[in-house]
């Protein structure tokens, strides 16, 4: 592990991205909760409804929190006009602002309620006006608490915001969900050290602050809120947006496929003069609407994901069908251009351990019919909800002892493991032949086809030199090509290869080397 | 006689918190002048409305009939800032600002008013409740109970008071310091011209320090008198009932002076 060392001196502009997302959610949340705890303070039912709805916010969970914006921007569009910002910084700032309100919240209202009655008194008997009572006498004897209130929100919001990454706003979360999702685990531990270190300077920082104000020590408040202060301008400096056209962005899901094509376009891009920018580790749904909105601008898709989601269909017209009505709809809808198909499926299967399927005697879907009630199914996290597996179940009328949800590179671990018997493979996945799994046969072609798409943004659409640079890559890839990637990227042994490496592999494979 | 008009009159007040009426509770409200330079000690059981009563006077509390007149003027009308500065207050909480120094305490009142009170005005305030002028740089939390009390007093006078309010100033004072205070309290009263209402429970210290002693009961003002005249049996039950504690404390311990006399 001693790569960590290597990789922290990279991990800079994540560490400002993510200091400045955390510094504005504390900032803003701080407007809003103070004004609150006054407003509070003086009314029973606003100190009640305010502190409900602040918990409230805390018992979703952080990723959905941050998730859920996307559509409210979205639908907010209808008002704001299409320039409001869907993705990236602003839904961030607005899911971590109100995660942090809580803890600032709840300490400003105790502490204001705790404030010694003889000391207020005493404020209105020499003759201050609210305002005087408010900013002389208890804004200063609550201020250790708030503090207190805002270390709090400050540790949380940091953690918190290193789920920012799946909504495409940079962040110390980038290197995690990748190296999670390539099994890297010094990335992984590489972008915990550096977040869990900010949090912990964070902490320390603002717990001198909070001492300098309960001891009335100026040298300590006014000190710790110096370096603060800088280390926030240091961030704001780092991430001053340099005098350049917008990069072309190119999109990833958090599975290892997708990183490795996105550097294999990446790469194509930059060779062809362009400058590139990655978001990594995006939710699927968010990618599809980033692209058509432009807030990204290539992503790789697969026709049967558009074709349940997006189409709602839930027919399957046979493969060229598909990929025809598509293109034409993405046209149509939504601007988006489908370059063309890069050559492989990565469509949904059911995989088996050989020794396990040939023990039970099942070979096709329609086996598991009598034996799936003693089986354990497992799948990614959509994947029980997703129509492929609703028309897969109904067309065989398959049903299963226990269904459980695992992290697309895990499944293939809890198959070998014995905690599953059956997963949700993907066809184009290495480990497919790495750990020799028998892939069920689909008689009755339930499970639609999966070609891996190219998607250009609106803005992109157009751009010559873009089509020029990714043209190549379409036909180009084969499903041996891509599972020998996928696998040389989740293999754990000394033949581990980076989502960058194995592109460049992928490209001299398949004979698209940069020219 | 031509009087001089009062300093302070309670003009039929009454305050009603809820369905509780605290001040005026027997009807038609609590009428009474308060003359310049007079030391009066408002006097009466826990929950007999004093406090209330004295707390009308600088507008901590509005009353729900009446008025209260100071200089002839309704209280209520006056700017709060202003009011308060021409009344001292101090309370039994002493309430001292834990953020501010000593001299930081004992300016807030003209501060407020936008002066700076000069240091050597502080000096002079803690001279005269005879705290070391040394003290103004010092932290409330550094003082002992009396001395804090001291500094309660001195932020009280900073302005130039012409009425001094006092509610249990004493109440949490140790018997020796406690005594102290009220000498002293009374001196400053003689020697800077003032007019003082004291509310207190202990009728011995009303009877020590006043020149009038009204009696409060259960909101209504039920005696008003001079100590010489409560001691020599005036007033009607309440007061009595009140004024008896010390006489007969007093008694017992003059008969503890003089044990030769039975035996001789």
């Amino acid at each position: 592990m001693g790569d960590i060392w290597d990789l922290l001196p990279g991990l800079g502009d994540k560490l400002a991205a993510h200091v400045v997302l955390s510094a504005s959610a504390i900032g803003l949340a701080m407007l809003i909760a103070l004004p609150m705890a006054v407003w509070a303070d003086r009314s029973r039912i606003v100190s009640r409804l305010a502190l409900s709805l602040a918990s409230l916010v805390q018992t979703i969970p952080a990723l959905a929190l941050l998730a859920l914006f996307f559509p409210l921007l979205l639908s907010l569009r209808s008002v704001f006009g299409e320039g409001l910002p869907t993705l990236g910084f602003l839904p961030a700032l607005m899911a971590l602002t109100l995660y942090a309100l809580l803890p600032i919240l709840r300490n400003a209202v105790t502490a204001q309620a705790n404030l010694d009655p003889g000391v207020l008194e005493a404020a209105d008997g020499v003759g201050m006006t609210k305002w005087q009572k408010l900013t002389l006498v208890e804004a200063p004897l609550a201020a250790p608490f708030i503090m207190a209130g805002i270390r709090t929100a400050s540790v949380w919001t940091i953690g918190a915001a290193t789920l920012a990454t799946t909504i495409g706003q940079p962040s110390l979360g980038d290197p995690i969900f990748a190296g999670l999702q390539t099994q890297n685990w010094a990335l992984v531990l590489a972008g915990c050290l550096v977040s869990a270190g900010l949090a912990l300077a964070a902490d320390n920082l603002l717990w001198v602050i909070e001492v300098g104000l309960a001891r009335r020590k100026r040298g300590m408040t006014y000190g710790g809120m110096a370096i603060v202060l800088l280390g926030i301008v240091g961030a704001l400096w780092a991430q001053r947006p340099a005098n350049e056209e917008r990069p072309v962005i190119i999109a990833a899901k958090s599975f290892s496929e997708q990183y490795i094509l996105a550097q294999l376009i990446g790469s194509r891009l930059e060779a062809a003069g362009y400058r590139v920018e990655y978001r990594d580790g995006l939710g699927s749904a968010v990618v599809h609407s980033a692209v058509a909105s432009s807030s990204i601008d290539i992503s790789v898709d697969y026709t049967g994901t558009i074709w349940s989601n997006y189409l709602k269909r839930a027919d399957n017209p046979g493969r060229e069908a598909m990929y025809e009505t598509i293109r034409a709809w993405e046209a149509e809808a939504n601007g988006v251009k489908v370059l063309g198909r890069l050559g492989f499926e990565n469509a949904y299967a059911f995989a088996m351990r050989e020794d396990r399927a040939r023990a039970l005697g099942v070979t096709s879907l329609e086996d598991l019919v009598a034996v799936g009630p003693r089986l354990t199914v497992g799948g990614d996290p959509e994947f029980f909800e997703r129509p492929e597996w609703i028309a897969v179940r109904d067309a065989y009328g398959l049903s299963f002892g226990r269904t459980r949800n695992f992290a697309p590179t895990f499944m293939y671990n809890a198959l070998a493991s014995g905690e599953a018997d059956v997963i949700s493979a993907y066809t184009s996945d290495g480990r497919i032949a790495a750990d020799r799994l028998v892939v069920l046969a689909d008689p009755k072609g339930a499970l639609p086809s999966y070609d891996a798409l190219l998607l250009l943004s609106p803005r992109i659409a157009g751009d010559a030199g873009v089509l020029a640079a990714l043209q190549p890559l379409i036909g180009a890839i084969s499903v041996e090509a891509m599972r020998e990637a996928n696998f040389a990227v989740d293999r754990e042994d000394a033949g581990k290869l980076t989502p960058k490496q194995a592109a460049a592999e992928l490209a001299r494979k398949v004979g698209l080397s940069p020219e | 006689m031509n009087s001089p008009p009062p300093l302070l009159r309670f003009d039929a007040v009454t305050c009603r918190f809820g369905a509780v009426t605290a001040v005026g509770a027997s009807g038609g409200g609590v009428t009474c002048d308060i003359a310049a330079g007079s030391f009066v000690a408002l006097v009466g059981a826990s929950g007999s409305g004093k406090s209330t009563l004295l707390k009308t006077v600088n507008t901590l509390v509005h009353p729900s009939e009446g008025r209260v007149l100071f200089g002839g003027e309704d209280v209520t009308q006056l700017k709060p800032a202003r009011l308060r500065r021409r009344v001292g207050y101090v309370f039994q909480g002493i309430g001292l600002f834990p953020h501010f120094s000593v001299g930081e305490n004992i300016a807030i009142g003209p501060r407020l008013a936008g002066e700076k009170l000069p240091p050597e005005r502080i000096a002079e305030l803690l001279e005269l409740v005879e705290l070391d002028p040394a003290f103004a740089a010092r932290m409330p939390d550094e003082l002992s109970g009396g001395q804090r009390q001291r500094v309660g007093v001195a932020r009280a006078l900073a302005g130039g008071p012409e009425l001094l309010i006092m509610d249990e100033p004493f109440g949490a004072l140790d018997p020796v310091t406690r005594d102290a205070l009220g000498r002293k309290v009374r001196e400053l009263h003689e020697t800077l011209g003032l007019t003082t209402v004291m509310v207190t429970h202990d009728m011995a210290e009303a009877l020590l320090l006043a020149d009038r002693v009204l009696v409060m009961d259960k909101g209504a003002l039920v005696a008003d008198e001079s100590p010489r005249a409560l001691l020599a049996g005036e007033g009607g039950p309440v007061a009595q009932r009140l004024a008896s504690v010390p006489r007969e404390q007093a008694e017992r311990l003059a008969a503890m002076e003089t044990p030769a006399e039975g035996g001789a």
